[in-house]
């Protein structure tokens, strides 16, 4: 029980695929201009984090250690691929939706990341958790920078919510009175998004656990 | 040496194994999907023609009476551009295109063009585009009504340099931060009325005969060939 908490806090917020292992940056800087588009491809990215973690972890003892790589790959796009191609078929206004992101996800490093360093090594329920773990916490910082960057951006919330939950939802869009800052939106305003949200994660566990090291350092250069 | 042979036939087998694998899971999900996925974008494209185009306007097969026409200047592709001919009680009703608008800010923004007989635009929508989110996307219906407010207009009441985003002197407002999106989307409807207007009476007969020809297909191979009507 606890090791499976452990286990889920690693994924989830002290190895934070995006703010701490900084990975996954090419699909998190591009879609975030709206909370609900990193949503989109944060459920996106955790459905095919578990698919292939699952995968990897059962198929792990025919692995060839050299060819380790190729096998992953081989494993994440086609799944991914297969994921897209039923997902066209038999959610198409699911896909509608979600569909741009979908292929973004095989360009995402902490996918790779996973099999290597989890799926590979450990049992299929532990390596489906850590892929729910590591995806939940993907889609965590999705959300959050898409959110950010959506208020001071566009001095909205929640904008195109109805194109996920349904027409009922489009009554939580919120519009704040206040124009917005163009530099939010676009490709810099996701970096600088990015900045401050890793600053504060970084914040919150220094204060959470002071760590030696740090503390060290601090008083040499004292 | 033969345990590094052996290792690497090992490799070579486990790579072999996983992309048979993976080749078969791909084709067995475009084999459950393959259909479904042709059907959705089928009732999608008729959705899609509705909203540019009063389904009381016309009463024939749109799908059947389409041609297709090349005119790189005037419908923004090199490509054939799809045309949907509509006619009711057999008298042409109205005309879709699916134009494309070349200068987007991002590259080609597809447009579908509803225009009816008299050349008043019936309806403008963006089918697909690459624009900035957040900005060049208020084009998208979903986001802005921006794109209605072509509905109603037509080269005989509005003179053809009225049409341009009022940045360049024209009629039609461009939205905060983009002018070269709604630019490329006004000029791209503007050239569709204008190739209409050329090509009206051409369309309407090659639609007539493409519809004709459909429809022969049909009774040939329903009834028996030897037996199909004389022309």
């Amino acid at each position: 029980m606890n090791g499976a908490g452990t286990h889920f806090a690693d994924g989830f917020w002290r190895n934070n695929a995006a703010f701490v292992q900084l990975l996954g940056l090419c699909p998190l800087l591009a879609i975030t201009t709206t909370l609900v588009n990193g949503l989109a491809l944060g459920i996106a990215t955790t459905l095919v984090l578990i698919a292939t973690n699952s995968v990897v972890s059962l198929i792990r003892g025919a692995l060839v250690p050299s060819v380790r790589i190729l096998i992953f790959v081989l494993i994440i796009a086609s799944l991914v691929t297969t994921i897209d191609m039923l997902a066209n078929a038999f959610f198409h206004d699911l896909y509608r939706v979600l569909g741009l992101f979908i292929p973004l996800i095989i360009t995402n490093c902490a996918i790779l990341a996973q099999a290597e360093s989890v799926a590979s090594r450990h049992r299929i329920d532990r390596a489906a958790l850590s892929g729910l773990a590591t995806g939940l916490g993907f889609a965590a910082a999705l959300v959050m920078l898409g959110g950010l960057r959506e208020i001071v951006g566009s001095g909205t919330l929640f904008s195109g919510m109805e194109f996920l939950l349904g027409e009922a939802a489009r009554d939580v869009y919120l519009d704040l009175p206040y124009d917005g800052m163009l530099a939010a939106i676009l490709p810099p305003g996701a970096f600088f998004g990015l900045a401050v949200l890793i600053a504060a994660r970084n914040y919150l566990a220094d204060r959470k656990k002071p760590d030696p090291a740090r503390r060290e350092a601090a008083a040499i250069r004292q | 040496m033969a345990d590094r042979d052996r290792q690497g036939l090992r490799a070579i087998l486990a790579v072999a194994v996983i992309a048979v694998c993976a080749a078969g899971l791909i084709s067995a999900s475009h084999e459950i999907s393959a259909e479904r996925i042709e059907r959705n974008i089928a009732e999608r494209m008729m959705q899609s023609l509705h909203e540019v185009l009063d389904p009381s306007l016309y009463d024939n097969d749109l799908i059947r009476s389409q041609v297709q026409v090349i005119d790189p200047d005037l419908l923004g592709t090199t490509d054939s551009v799809q045309v949907f001919l509509a006619t009711r009680g057999g008298a042409p009703s109205a005309a879709i295109f699916a134009s494309v608008a070349p200068r987007g800010y991002n590259g080609a923004i597809d447009l579908l063009v509803g225009v009816d007989a008299e050349g008043v635009i019936q309806g403008v929508r963006v089918t697909d585009h690459r624009e900035t989110p957040g900005l060049g996307d208020q084009i998208e219906i979903s986001i802005s009504d921006w794109i209605t407010g072509f509905d109603g207009t037509s080269l005989s009441d509005l003179p053809l340099p009225q049409w341009a985003v009022t940045a360049d002197g024209g009629q039609f407002d461009a939205f905060t931060g983009a002018t070269v999106t709604p630019r490329a989307v006004v000029q791209a409807v503007r050239d569709t009325l204008v190739y209409f207007d050329e090509n009206q009476a051409e369309l309407f007969e090659r639609a007539a005969a493409a519809e004709a020809d459909a429809a022969g297909a049909e009774m040939a191979t329903v009834s028996d060939p030897a037996r199909a009507p004389l022309p």
